[in-house]
């Protein structure tokens, strides 16, 4: 099953390096890593998608939790949390698609950020499952380019 | 103070007083410092893998961590084998590399390596040093690192320009590491509800790895077995943490373990394993380990907890902590042990550890327990890899901590000549011994300079089989006999002359009166290194031993006596 992970790190150089060389070296699923700075500009946040039974998860979170870089360790996965991707796409544009492209736009609730005369960008903010069902809707209008984020997330307020 | 006076002041404030280094163009000015060093001993290797393993070696020997000091580049690259052996058996060391100036990094300059890249999946941790006010601080985090916890080898990589700036010396009070804070302290509850799971059991079996030689635990580990009767066995790492003349003793367990181990594993109710890693060379198939055992599983690293097997009762915490946790814990009233021991008793009586001696040939089996007798099982003895390791685990009787290094988890050919050197440089008290075969003697035979240039009291025991052993041991019994390049015999040097060439005492045994003869003139000498080589049969296969892969109730027995197995 997918476990939602959030690492604080030192904010260090090569601390990423440790993290996917761990992940690579013990042959665990990395499906996604993203980080960025905190609050705190010594401490950065990882927010690792990885995939695995109980006993692999369990191992994954023993051995990030075993790098010295690493200053805590938390599976997201079944606690409350938000958990957001950023997608950047590029698609073709004609007279004929143009109409629909636009709805189904704002049926994702996405933003135009560049408009050419033959190709369109938008950016979508969603899930990681939202970004996956936008990507095949989009498909058939001919996607030139994309990027996506990687999911980022965070444990719920109290 | 410049950068090297603050590197060798941390040094002394970290109480070191040898390192094993080779100099070069990144570590002139450290060299240059050294050069009016009294207090810091620094002994000059052949190759800076030698320098590694003698660290290693020492770090077993004396407890305490290993130093290694070498240059960038080439010499960084060379230490990275003895570094992975640390890792693999969580040896404490510090390994200090040179590095092109801070300006060049990234260049592809001369001599240049990415070593923090290159030792990232291999240390515990390292660092790059990127200011000389850092230095002292990285230094003593290393060391803080290395030896605390699980220990393991930390590298630290100083560039050129910080060894020649000068700043302050301030050395912190304490190291300050946020993200490293290992349990030590087990966890009360689950002591005792070991504790009680211990009392009741009837067939109970205590399975010892090198943590509780780590956490110097053998007098809480003697403690708990003599008090209930609970018979012990242990890993390579493990020998010695508890005597192998006390009846309760089984020996290895795993592969090439005792059979009455083996059996005991498969029978026990209640395996208590205490600093081990349920490595794939003990269990064999995991799904036929232990099968109607419950698992309690003390270590300090919880990575090691349900890595490999999955336990009833994980006890993350150091294994002195445990034992005396237990013992504290323990019911008044517990059960002995009786019709279990007999049990065991059967089973050693029905496959012992027996081996022949003919009179005009010489096998490895004798040559080891001849060492065995001539020291009491004193001795530090060191290993190289491969049959005659195996053969000095079953055939060495280890009866204190501290006395078997041996390279067991990465199985480094080539470890042993320097690690026994290294050793010998910690422990004075004691016989240093080292056991090696012809193929993992020739892989460092360069630090034999070191040992006749210090005068290091080694005993070098060659066992020549002229083959690749347990290579070859494979071959014949796996792989059809095609005994591919594992044999040496024409190719192999006159290793009399070698060793006297580096000047080196040196002497050769072919048959049982003079190997005892030979043993008892090399223990005696202790001018500097001494060499016996022992010309053993050469097609010997060691036994018993459980197929890789297979469980451990399939060991293959029927060829233990050597004579029907040819």
């Amino acid at each position: 099953m997918k476990h939602l992970i959030s690492v604080l790190v030192e904010n260090k150089f090569g601390t990423l390096n440790r993290v996917a060389s761990m992940f690579s070296a013990r042959g665990f699923n990395l499906e996604s890593i993203s980080i960025g700075e905190t609050e705190d500009p010594e401490i950065s946040r990882m927010t690792i998608v990885t995939r695995g039974d109980d006993q692999i998860v369990s191992q994954v979170l023993k051995q990030l939790n075993r790098l010295i870089d690493t200053i805590k360790v938390t599976d997201l996965t079944r606690q409350p949390h938000v958990e957001r991707e950023l997608l950047l796409m590029t698609m073709k544009l004609s007279k004929a698609t143009q109409h629909e492209i636009f709805e189904l736009i704002n049926v994702f609730k996405g933003k135009v950020v560049d408009i050419k005369q033959k190709s369109i960008t938008i950016e979508v903010i969603g899930s990681p499952d939202k970004i996956n069902t936008t990507i095949d809707i989009f498909r058939p209008y001919g996607i030139r380019e994309l990027a996506r984020s990687g999911a980022v997330a965070i444990h719920r307020g109290e | 103070m410049n950068g090297s006076e603050i590197f060798f002041e941390s040094l002394r404030r970290e109480g070191v007083d040898l390192i094993f280094g080779y100099p070069g163009g990144a570590l002139l000015k450290v060299y240059e410092t050294l050069h009016d060093i009294e207090d810091i001993k620094h002994i000059l290797v052949r190759h800076e893998q030698g320098a590694t393993h003698m660290a290693e070696g020492y770090a077993r020997a004396t407890g305490r961590p290993g130093v290694v000091l070498v240059t960038s580049g080439p010499g960084a690259t060379n230490t990275v084998t003895g570094i992975t052996n640390a890792y693999m058996d969580s040896s404490p060391m510090v390994v200090f590399t040179g590095q092109v100036p801070s300006s060049l990094i990234g260049n592809d300059a001369f001599q240049e390596a990415d070593i923090v890249g290159i030792t990232r999946p291999i240390t515990k941790h390292n660092f790059l040093v990127k200011d000389v006010r850092e230095l002292a601080s990285t230094i003593q985090k290393a060391f803080f690192l290395a030896t605390n916890g699980r220990p393991g080898p930390v590298l630290v990589d100083m560039p050129k320009d910080i060894l020649n700036a000068s700043c302050a010396f301030e050395w912190p009070e304490q190291a300050d590491i946020r993200g490293f804070k290992p349990t030590l302290k087990c966890h009360q509850n689950q002591i005792e509800k070991a504790a009680h799971k211990i009392a009741e059991a009837k067939r109970p079996l205590l399975y010892i790895g090198g943590g509780v030689i780590t956490a110097e635990a053998s007098e809480e580990l003697q403690e708990l077995a003599t008090k209930l009767d609970i018979p012990v066995t242990m890993t390579l790492q493990g020998l010695g943490a508890f005597p192998a003349s006390h009846p309760l003793s089984m020996g290895m367990l795993g592969m090439h373990g005792t059979y009455w181990a083996n059996q005991a594993v498969n029978k026990c109710d209640l395996l208590i394993a205490v600093g081990a890693r349920f490595d794939d060379r003990v269990t064999g198939r995991v799904d036929t380990f232990a099968p109607q055992a419950y698992k309690i599983h003390n270590d300090i690293d919880p990575t090691n907890v349900d890595k490999n097997i999955k336990v009833d009762l994980p006890i993350v915490g150091d294994s002195k902590n445990f034992l005396q946790g237990i013992l504290k814990a323990l019911p008044k009233k517990a059960e002995k042990h009786e019709a279990w021991l007999n049990e065991i008793r059967q089973w050693q009586e029905q496959c012992p550890m027996t081996y022949t001696v003919e009179e005009d040939s010489l096998k490895t089996e004798f040559v080891i327990d001849q060492v065995s007798k001539q020291t009491e099982g004193n001795a530090v003895v060191v290993t190289d890899v491969g049959q005659h390791q195996m053969w000095t685990s079953q055939y060495y009787r280890f009866n204190r901590p501290r006395s078997i290094i041996t390279s067991g988890g990465l199985g480094t050919m080539g470890y042993g000549l320097p690690a026994a050197i290294g050793a010998a440089f910690g422990v004075t008290d004691r016989p240093v011994v080292l056991f090696c075969g012809d193929g993992g003697f020739m892989m460092n035979i360069q630090e034999l300079v070191t040992a006749v240039h210090y005068r290091i009291p080694v005993k070098i025991f060659l066992l020549n089989n002229s083959y690749l052993g347990m290579v070859r041991q494979w071959q014949e019994l796996f792989h059809q006999e095609k005994y591919s390049f594992t044999d040496l015999e024409d190719s192999n040097p006159d290793f009399l002359k070698v060793v006297e060439a580096f000047g080196c005492r040196a002497m050769r045994a072919e048959t049982p009166a003079e190997a005892e003869a030979a043993i008892r003139s090399a223990l005696d000498y202790n001018e500097g290194p001494v060499f016996v080589e022992f010309r053993v049969i050469r097609k010997d296969m060691v036994f018993p031993m459980v197929p890789a892969g297979g469980s451990i109730s399939d060991m293959l027995l029927e060829r233990l006596n050597p004579k029907t197995m040819v």
